[in-house]
């Protein structure tokens, strides 16, 4: 079994109508899941799902072999999931080590170190570390982040479409960082609008449509898929 | 020269320094609204009921230290008192936010809720204030008055008008000094103070991250009673402690903490001066200032009042109104600590 | 509201009350309460349109109200000639040159943009001011001057008191529409704090022009609406000295009756004219609209709905409907006293029956109205009475009992504010929920 995945989950927001239908979503440590889809297939949703932001009334949530269904986002923070959501993911008006900061709120013992970790991961971040997080540039703000949820020391990391809203470059550079993240063995599960590029990073793939499983495999297989191609990713 | 010296002088006695001491009041009042406003966002009608609350048992306390013949000498000994002021204002806003507000929270309603819900709070304390204190003026202020009299400082310089220093604006001055390096150094600093602004500043997040709401709100609160009583305290000392003025208050403490930008502590501060300010020197009678100034034949016959002091309250109006129309957001940016 | 038993039996409750204190106490009391009660009724209703339809909190009534009075008193006293020909073209001239600055102003904010426009206001403004303060001041003066043990203001129009409840609506929609325009479409708390800045300045301006309102001297003998008939009136006519014979009560005391009687049937008249056109407004399209728009603004706004607009004229009604209450009040009392509002007892009671009484619904407001406004001048007696029971085992000269005596008088206060918030949260749809 996967150290982290979501079996069979099936449910909505609130008392709504369900959007997830026996999706199963799930990644290993040091590997990188995407999901992907068209609009409204439910990406999102199924990674909340996943870290406890909605009700599932079907299904399960299992973590390192332990069953965390029915934990609350919090608590599954203190287990050890780092999520970045995919807006008002930062601090705005506290500076960028202020955010980093906060973001090890739950930690007691010295951060020092782990800051000095996303300072290596993102350079530039040091450099601006004395600024409010709301007077950075689009990409450098996803790093915050980022690097807020890496404070924790996570063992999973969830990011919601950390490059929506970004240019190519930074896109590019952002994904090699997240590699950079996976290699130190945490896992990455993260839902993305851009598919092609995804996949290419990915260590697993899921193409969910309609809140359903449609394909599933390894990046490489799925880029190489006709059909999928032809379906999800433009030919 | 001596003339313009003399008009300074009356300015700064008369205008100035009273302006800055009650601004001081203000700024420490809508520090504690904009706090609340930050992190429970809705504005609390029942701030300046706090403020009195606190301030009578300050003054209960200070009749208990001089009937046991307990004083700071020259400074008055509502400033030994102020503890148990502080004290009791922490104890009855917690138990209401405990008994009032705290369901709410669970219900996430709207601000407009728990605005309806503070005037509640407000009618009970006021009710409170009265059945235990009564409902007039009580003057507690002790110690010796000035800190510089006019006498001396005409002695001193040699100038027809005195610059009368009075006690109460001194302490007003550097109590407020010391609450409000505190407080920054508090939110700037530690990592609960942090964890407040995070929490003002992105709620979502903040839970995300693992800051505790609860504690947050109750550090809120906490913080809110000290300042109100402190204020309340200040100003009752300045003037005199009369339940129904601190009612009246309010308005020039909303107006100093939406004039900042709501939910800014810099602003609120900033506010606090822009609006004592105005309404004192609105309502200053500058006749004798332009006297020292022109030569004797062009001395005005009237006041040279811009409005009647009975008018003070639509000067923070006014600015509160100009605000709004000019720059909703207040002066500096509002909507976060 | 459906006619269910359960609203019946409410007011037929309040009805027996009445009839107790009548009966156990004196009608001349039960009358008083009732008067009472029903202009409270339609300052809750006045403030249910704003609260209940759109959930707009304004928290400024009394000023409301104050302008009412002021309305009532200024259309029914007599103008004091001499004061006019003092300094009646002084204050005329005055306000020309205040509507040509309005004038001014208002064109500069058409013609001009940015840095200019904000410069060339404040010039208007600053300029203007002293203008009018040049011509103001004088003609104030010399109408103080005028006989001022006596009179000391300018005076009114002589007309029946009725047409100043209609003034009254006016002028609280005036002000009204101003405080609408600036801080509708902002935070919902916004309003709430312009209408307490408005509410305090109208009482400052009460109180200190003396030259319009005699100010804290208070203006007395206002004359009574044409319906109601003054007591000494009926104890000199032959009928009622016979009628009070016939029924074995003193004359004294019938033509008190008499009068809160007139009273009552003319404010009830009023209550039930308001009635009817508050449930008409809000079964109409209109009010289905407003009640749209309170529920989901977002949705209303993006449907194309001008909420701002509506908001302004829901609160302009609303607070309409509280100036011909406040106009009725002062009629009642038959003197017009500044010093007399209070907020705690003309906002925040007033908040008190509309929460109490079912915000978003017309009878609720009513219901609110009669039973808050009959509990808080039932409430001292009964405080003062509960005070003496507790305190009885005290020895007589004790200061706690002194001081808790003294003191029973707040406990109304801290009862409302514990109404207030026990409804809010237990049952928040009030007495009468809205359908």
């Amino acid at each position: 079994m996967a150290f982290l995945i979501g079996e069979n989950m099936t449910g909505g927001y609130g008392k709504g109508a369900d959007i997830l239908h026996d999706c199963t979503i799930g990644v290993e440590k040091g590997e990188i899941a995407v999901v992907v889809g068209p609009n409204g297939a439910g990406k999102s949703t199924a990674m909340k799902a996943v870290f406890g932001m909605l009700n599932i009334h079907t299904g399960r949530v299992m973590m390192d072999g332990e069953e965390i269904t029915s934990l609350s986002p919090q608590a599954r923070v203190q287990k050890g999931m780092g999520f970045v959501p995919q807006t008002n993911n930062v601090f705005t008006t506290m500076s960028v080590e202020e955010n980093l900061e906060m973001g090890a709120f739950i930690r007691d013992d010295d951060i020092a170190q782990t800051m000095e970790q996303v300072f290596d991961l993102f350079p530039i971040l040091k450099e601006k570390r004395k600024q409010p997080a709301g007077e950075l540039s689009g990409g450098q703000r996803q790093q915050v982040a980022v690097g807020r949820a890496l404070m924790t020391k996570p063992k999973v990391l969830m990011l919601d479409e950390p490059t929506a809203g970004v240019s190519p470059i930074v896109m590019d550079e952002l994904f090699d960082r997240i590699i950079e993240i996976a290699k130190t063995g945490i896992a990455i599960l993260m839902v993305e609008q851009n598919a092609k590029q995804a996949l290419n990073i990915a260590d697993k793939g899921y193409v969910l449509v309609q809140g359903k499983n449609r394909y599933t495999d390894t990046g490489e297989a799925l880029m190489a898929d006709p059909e999928v191609r032809k379906a999800f990713l433009g030919g | 020269m001596t003339d313009f010296l003399n008009a300074i002088v009356l300015l700064l006695n008369f205008l100035v320094i009273p302006g800055i001491a009650y601004g001081c009041q203000l700024a420490l009042g809508a520090l504690g609204v904009t706090l609340i406003y930050g992190i429970l966002r809705f504005s609390n009608f029942a701030h300046g009921e706090t403020m009195a609350f606190g301030t009578m048992f300050t003054i209960i306390g200070t009749w208990f230290l001089q009937s046991n013949g307990i004083s700071l000498g020259p400074i008055p000994t509502a400033l030994l008192a102020l503890p148990l002021g502080i004290l009791a204002a922490v104890l009855l806003i917690l138990g209401t936010d405990k008994l009032v507000y705290k369901f709410y929270r669970k219900q996430k309603s709207t601000p407009v809720i728990y605005l309806i819900a503070s005037l509640g709070v407000m009618f009970f304390y006021n009710g409170l204030i009265r059945f235990i204190i009564g409902p007039d003026d009580r003057i507690f202020t002790d110690g010796s008055r000035f800190i510089i009299t006019a006498r001396e400082f005409k002695e001193m310089t040699g100038l027809d008008q005195g610059l009368a220093f009075k006690m109460t604006q001194g302490i007003t001055i550097v109590v407020t000094v010391i609450c409000v390096i505190a407080l920054f150094w508090f939110l700037n600093k530690t990592r609960t103070g942090k964890s407040m602004r995070a929490y003002s500043d992105n709620e979502d997040l903040a839970l995300l991250s693992g800051i505790n709401p609860d504690r947050v709100v109750m550090i809120a609160w906490v913080l809110t009673a000290a300042l109100a009583t402190i204020a309340g305290t200040l100003y009752g000392l300045d003037k005199s402690f009369k339940p129904f003025t601190y009612l009246q208050i309010l308005l020039p403490i909303f107006a100093a903490a939406i004039v900042g930008g709501i939910g800014n502590p810099v602003g609120a501060i900033l506010g606090g001066f822009v609006i004592a300010l105005s309404e004192v020197s609105v309502t200053f009678a500058y006749k004798r200032v332009i006297a020292y100034l022109v030569p004797e034949s062009w001395a005005p016959e009237g006041l040279v009042q811009l409005l009647s002091t009975d008018y003070k309250f639509a000067v923070s109006f006014s600015i509160l109104v100009i605000v709004l129309l000019v720059k909703p957001t207040g002066l500096m940016k509002g909507q976060s600590i | 509201m459906s006619f269910n038993l359960r609203n019946i039996s409410m007011f037929a409750i309040m009805g027996f009350m009445f009839i107790a204190v009548g009966e156990f106490n004196s009608w001349s009391t039960a009358l008083f309460i009732l008067n009472f009660c029903l202009i409270s009724a339609i300052m809750s209703m006045g403030v249910n349109i704003q609260w209940g339809y759109a959930g707009l909190l304004n928290v400024g009534i009394m000023g409301f109200v104050a302008l009412g009075g002021m309305a009532a008193t200024l259309v029914s006293i007599p103008p004091v000639q001499g004061a006019i020909e003092a300094g009646g073209s002084g204050i005329v001239f005055s306000a020309f040159l205040t509507a040509i600055s309005i004038g001014a102003i208002y064109f500069a904010y058409k013609m001009l943009r940015g840095g200019t426009r904000k410069l060339v206001i404040t010039a208007i403004s600053i300029v203007s001011f002293f203008v009018i303060r040049h011509f103001f001041d004088p003609a104030v003066e010399a109408i103080e001057a005028y006989d001022s043990a006596g009179t000391g203001n300018l005076g009114g129009l002589n007309m029946p008191i009725m047409f100043g409840w209609i003034l009254g609506g006016i002028l609280a929609a005036g002000a009204a529409w101003m405080v609408g325009k600036i801080s509708l479409g902002l935070r919902s708390d916004y309003l709430a704090i312009a209408t307490l800045g408005i509410s305090e300045i109208i009482i400052a301006v009460l109180k200190n022009e003396d030259w319009l309102t005699r100010g804290v001297k208070n203006v007395n003998g206002l004359p009574r609406p044409v319906t109601v008939p003054y007591e000494v009136e009926i104890q000199q006519s032959a009928y009622w000295i016979d009628l009070a014979e016939r029924w074995n009560i003193s004359v004294v005391d019938l033509s008190s009756i008499v009068v809160k009687l007139s009273y009552a049937a003319l404010f009830a008249v009023v209550l039930l004219i308001i009635l009817y056109l508050s449930e008409k407004a809000l079964n109409s399209p209109w009010g289905r609209m407003m009640r749209a728009i309170r529920d989901n603004e977002t949705a209303a706004e993006a449907m194309g709905k001008d909420v701002t607009g509506r908001h302004l004229q829901v609160f302009i009604l609303g607070s309409a409907v509280v100036g011909v209450a406040g106009a009725m009040l002062t009629t009642l009392d038959g003197l017009f006293t500044p010093t007399a509002y209070q907020p705690l007892r003309y906002t925040f009671l007033i908040w008190v029956m509309v929460i109490v009484g079912g915000s978003g619904n017309n009878w609720g407001a009513v219901l609110g109205g009669f039973v808050v406004g009959f509990f808080w001048i039932q409430a001292e007696p009964i405080g003062l009475w509960a005070m003496d029971v507790i305190t009885s085992g005290m020895a007589e000269d004790s200061d706690l009992r002194t001081h808790l005596l003294k003191s029973a008088a707040h406990m109304r206060l801290m009862m409302m504010g514990v109404i207030l918030l026990l409804v809010l949260r237990f049952t928040p749809k009030g007495l009468i929920p809205e359908k």
